[in-house]
């Protein structure tokens, strides 16, 4: 199948995932910014997202989507590494022109799904898992509503290190996401020597709106925890 | 002495190839896909020539030099293609593009073989638009032109300065739907080496089949057919420095001529007005820049001695002579051309200014061409437009920016007339050997006029041979395939073995460059630009020491039976020389000048070439009598029917 | 004056396409600035030559920048530091003295080396062959003036086109090296 055999088809897959994943980060961006507001209305999004038949079948087509696009990343990324043959440039040296993240995109994905690990485990875990095996999470003796997130945003960016961790992977998110953006749109075809530059601005700009949104709220809690 | 017959059709000039296209023999459908045609090589003739003979539905086995046939050197012809389609409605027409040509070779080249040519060059321009070739065009729509060099009129069709490589890509993409056919199939990186003949049931001998030798396994294998075709271009190379590719040799035409096919004007060799002059010893080639500047740029040398000899000393800068003291020689000698001569006229010019002392660089072997005018008329943009690769590839070679400092230009071996020679229908006088653009003789005389290289490769491909061959073939049907493992093929393999086995024999100090540069430098300067009795008998005994250092003194390192580049080339260099000594003997023959020819002892009093047309009317076919003997002289007589034969005037 | 530049050349070795290769290094002393890389190179070639050596094979044939024929990675750029220049075109003036000059071959496993610098690029026919030609036979096509072609589209037609077919490109993308340099002036192989 072409989505399969040839290099075109395999690059329309990343690009088809990839928009998908852009989306559901706007929609979670969106949510998130609602916690910045009040912390009531967050946990009322988190109980309405929890373990209902559709919030699973979302959370199930998310997994796969990811699961595709990293599958996918990796046989692209071991293609290019064979396609270059038995020996590498023993002197390279890289123009301007090229964009850094392009080159770096495996290495970013990496840090982006680290990342994604950790935050599973900081959130989903404490909240929609336990909701479907019927537990709850315990902080500090203290058992945790799994619908509780507001509680769960205070408590993770009250330390440093996870707001460390959480800047780290929102940056490598960043550069992932200013090339993804454009190239997905030139992979599928709706580019051009004008719309290239189009997108690629339109890209810049969306993807640190979204970026900054999820910042805004990680930072607003650490500092909140401070003062 | 045989009398030749150049099989020229009956009738008026213009009806003569509708006539013999009528009255041809054709070959069926049916049996030519019974019939194996060898192309040797796949330039613009090769290439263009095997796709169209695969198109009909022979079966083509088409050899490349390179590892593509698009790296042939027809990629870099800049200019453009001529075609009288009298689009610009400048009053051009078939029988002008005819004239222009037959004037431009000096009256040196077949009336009926020209007069085709100029027929079927306006078939090319639909053909290669039909293929896409991006040729230049006008805002509305339609194809632009541009002057040339030796004629009156726009009829220079042109891709930017790429028009060869247009030309080529669409002549390549042509060949490789017929390889996706089945009908070609192509033997990249290999080399002829050469020419099976087999007796035929009447025990005449025909060209059945070639000995090529694998470039990168180093094997040397056979390859048969019912005719063999020969597309490999030019000798220029015999001069070490020319305009050609390094790979561009004439050992085919070489082989053909040993095995009696007549090698024909080998003197004349085109001289390119503006090249890049000669820096330093370790020079490997000259580089063009394309006769298009002509158009707008201005060729001078200083008025005064002494502006010139301040000038080779490196004490003044060109631009410190005012216009006044400036002689533009062209626009001076040749008001009505002006610095659109034909190239030999404009290298000739250039040669007698600079014998004069009044050459402008460090060796004095070098002339101004100027943009400062064509820029205070136009703009520099639109200089920049129409000539800015060529502007950028002059500054990165000489490190000079020529938007503020004049050209320096000199001439250079670019082309070669001469060639094997080839009747009406492009045989050699060897049945079943046929002979394609730069490599046969036939179309330019004694000069050739710019952008016409292109039009003669593409017009032999696409529109003459594959009509004349099936002249040939018509009578073959009836015979089988050829085995490659007929006595003939065994005894012309081992020759060719034997021949590398003695090379790599020699096994002394020096290497193949070193002794080509030998024989250039002697080329250069006994048989170039200016020749009389006394140099070329100086250069044929020349010659015979460089043979004699190349048999005794060369060094091949490597083994044979592997890629081996030193070794192809030293196969090259013993053709070259053995081609330098034919030239001698030609140019030494003909006791007149002409075009690309010119003898010193033959000169009007204003320093112009003066033909002998009561003794020299005639094409001079070489051929080989053996190795070490002097080759035998024939004579293919040119008698001008249509055409009256004057002295070319490009002055009024 | 004639300025002169001395050097030490890395330059990869390599048999055969199966065989193991590696840097050899080479000594260059006094070389004219004005002389272009490959001529440096046939310099080279003529040393070794005369030392009864067998010379650095590299491709390379029109010497004027059209043919594509030339490649070579010098110094971490395909085709040399100039831009818009092919290796052929590329003159020694770009170098300064006393540097080391490291060249490769192009490494892609779609052009495998043939010997030392030689790589084997049929891949490009083969793709031409399969279906990158226009299917027209000779003959029977209309007049070339009888479909007006604007000249914006004869000149994006013509931008192109003018692709020499060299594989430069695959420094970027080793698997999909299509987007190629074009010839003097205007290139795109460093930023494909």
């Amino acid at each position: 199948m072409w989505l399969i055999d040839s290099s075109i088809g395999r690059k329309v897959v990343m690009s088809v995932t990839g928009a998908a994943l852009i989306l559901f980060l706007t929609f979670h961006m969106a949510m998130n910014c609602v916690a910045l507001i009040s912390g009531d209305a967050y946990n009322a999004i988190c109980e309405f997202l929890g373990a209902n038949w559709y919030a699973l079948v979302g959370t199930v087509g998310l997994a796969v989507l990811v699961l595709i696009h990293f599958v996918y990343a990796f046989w692209l990324t071991l293609l290019n590494r064979k396609a270059r043959g038995r020996e590498r440039y023993a002197v390279n040296k890289r123009y301007d022109t090229v964009e850094w993240a392009s080159q770096n995109m495996f290495v970013l994905g990496i840090i982006v799904v680290l990342g994604l690990c950790l935050h599973l485990f900081n959130f989903w875990y404490k909240m929609q898992l336990q909701e479907i095996l019927g537990t709850t999470a315990v902080i500090n003796g203290q058992s945790i509503s799994p619908t509780d997130g507001a509680f769960l945003i205070r408590y993770t960016f009250s330390q440093w290190y996870y707001v460390l961790a959480y800047v780290v992977w929102l940056a490598a998110l960043w550069f992932h996401l200013s090339h993804g953006f454009w190239s997905m749109f030139h992979s599928v075809g709706w580019s051009g020597s004008k719309w290239l530059g189009r997108w690629q601005v339109i890209g810049n700009i969306y993807v640190t709106l979204l970026v900054l949104g999820f910042l805004s709220v990680v930072l607003f809690y650490f500092f909140k925890s401070i003062f | 002495m045989a009398t030749i017959d150049s099989k020229i059709p009956e009738g008026a000039l213009a009806e003569k190839w509708s006539n013999y296209k009528a009255h041809q023999k054709l070959v069926n459908p049916a049996n030519k896909r019974k019939l194996d045609i060898i192309v040797v090589g796949s330039g613009l003739a090769g290439a263009s020539a095997a796709a169209t003979l695969g198109s009909l539905g022979f079966k083509v086995k088409c050899f490349c030099i390179q590892d593509s046939p698009r790296r042939a050197h027809s990629i870099a012809a800049q200019g453009g293609i001529n075609a009288a389609k009298n689009y610009q409605n400048d009053g051009d027409s078939v029988y002008r593009l005819f004239m222009d040509t037959i004037k431009g070779g000096d009256y040196r080249a077949r009336e009926a073989n020209v007069y085709r040519l100029a027929e079927v060059s306006n078939n090319i321009i639909d053909q290669c638009v039909a293929q896409g070739v991006p040729f230049a065009r006008e805002y509305g729509g339609t194809l632009a032109n541009r002057s040339f060099g030796g004629s009156q009129v726009s009829r220079t069709f042109y891709a930017r300065g790429q028009t060869g490589q247009q030309l080529l890509l669409g002549a390549y993409s042509a060949l490789c739907y017929q390889v996706n056919q089945g009908n070609v199939e192509l033997f990249t990186r290999c080399e002829m080496l050469d020419l099976v003949m087999i007796k035929d049931d009447k025990g005449k001998e025909r060209a059945r089949g070639i000995i090529y030798r694998d470039l990168v396994s180093g094997e040397i294998k056979r390859c048969s057919a019912h005719a063999v075709v020969v597309g490999t271009g030019g000798y220029g190379n015999a001069y070490f420095l020319s305009t050609n590719a390094m790979t561009s040799n004439g050992s085919a035409i070489m082989q053909c001529y040993r095995k009696g096919a007549w090698f024909a004007n080998p003197a004349f060799a085109q001289i390119h007005p503006t090249c890049i002059p000669v820096q330093g010893d370790k020079q490997s080639k000259l580089t063009l820049m394309s006769e298009s500047l002509r158009n707008d740029g201005r060729i001078w040398v200083p008025k005064k001695l002494e502006d010139a000899q301040k000038l080779q000393k490196g004490l003044i800068n060109p631009n410190d002579i005012p216009d006044e003291d400036r002689d533009f020689y062209l626009e001076r000698r040749y008001p009505a051309f002006g610095n659109l001569v034909p190239r030999d006229v404009a290298s000739r010019a250039a040669k007698e200014r600079c014998d004069k002392g009044y050459g402008v660089n460090a060796t004095g072997l070098a002339v101004f061409l100027d943009f400062k005018y064509a820029i205070q008329t136009f703009g520099k943009q639109v200089i920049a437009d129409k000539y800015g690769n060529l502007f950028d590839m002059y500054e990165e070679i000489t490190d000079v920016n020529p938007y503020e400092n004049p050209m320096m230009i000199f001439p250079a071996i670019h082309y070669t007339m001469g060639g094997l020679w080839v009747d009406y229908e492009l045989q050699t006088s060897i049945p079943g050997l046929f002979a394609i653009g730069e490599c046969n003789f036939s179309d330019h005389g004694a000069n050739r006029l710019g952008a016409s290289a292109l039009m003669q490769g593409l017009a032999d491909g696409y529109f003459v041979l594959p009509y004349t061959i099936q002249s040939y073939l018509a009578d073959q049907i009836s015979i089988p395939r050829f085995s490659t493992d007929l006595p003939e093929f065994e005894a012309a393999e081992k020759a060719v073995k034997e021949r590398i086995a003695k090379l790599m024999r020699i096994n002394g100090k020096r290497s193949v460059d070193s002794i080509h540069k030998e024989l250039g430098h002697i080329m250069w300067e006994y048989v170039g630009m200016g020749r009389t009795e006394e140099s070329l008998k100086t250069a044929i005994k020349k010659l015979d020491e460089v043979e004699k250092t190349f048999w005794t003194d060369l060094r091949i390192p490597g083994d044979a039976q592997t890629l081996n580049v030193e070794l192809e080339k030293a196969l090259r260099l013993i053709d070259f020389i053995e081609t330098g000594k034919l030239m001698a003997y030609d140019a030494l023959n003909r006791e007149e000048s002409c075009g690309g020819h010119f003898r010193e002892e033959h000169q009007t009093p204003e320093g112009e070439a003066l033909r002998h047309d009561d003794k020299f009317s005639y094409v001079a076919c070489w051929s080989y009598k053996g190795e070490g003997k002097k080759p035998e002289m024939l004579k293919e007589p040119l008698n001008y029917e249509f055409v009256k034969v004057e002295t070319r005037n490009y002055k009024n | 004056m004639e300025k002169t530049i001395s050097f030490k050349l890395k330059i990869w070795r390599q048999r055969g396409p199966k065989e193991k290769g590696q840097f050899k290094v080479y000594e260059m002393k006094d070389i004219s600035t004005d002389a272009s890389f490959l001529e440096m190179l046939d310099i080279l070639n003529e040393q070794l030559i005369n030392a009864g050596e067998e010379p650095v094979v590299f491709d390379h044939d029109c010497r004027e920048g059209i043919c594509g024929m030339c490649s070579l990675y010098i110094n971490g750029y395909p085709h040399g530091p100039a831009t818009g220049a092919t290796t052929c075109q590329l003159y020694m003036r770009r170098f300064k003295d006393g540097e080391t000059i490291t060249v490769e071959p192009w490494r892609s496993a779609g052009f495998p080396i043939i010997r030392d610098l030689m790589v084997d690029r049929t891949a490009y026919d083969k793709i031409m062959q399969a279906g990158g030609y226009v299917s027209i036979n000779t003959g029977g096509v209309p007049d070339a003036n009888s479909i007006p072609i604007s000249k914006e589209k004869a000149d994006l037609a013509m931008d192109a086109a003018s692709c020499i077919g060299c594989g430069a490109c695959e420094n970027l993308c080793p698997s999909r090296p299509i987007s190629a340099i074009t010839v003097n002036g205007i290139s795109i192989h460093h930023n494909a």
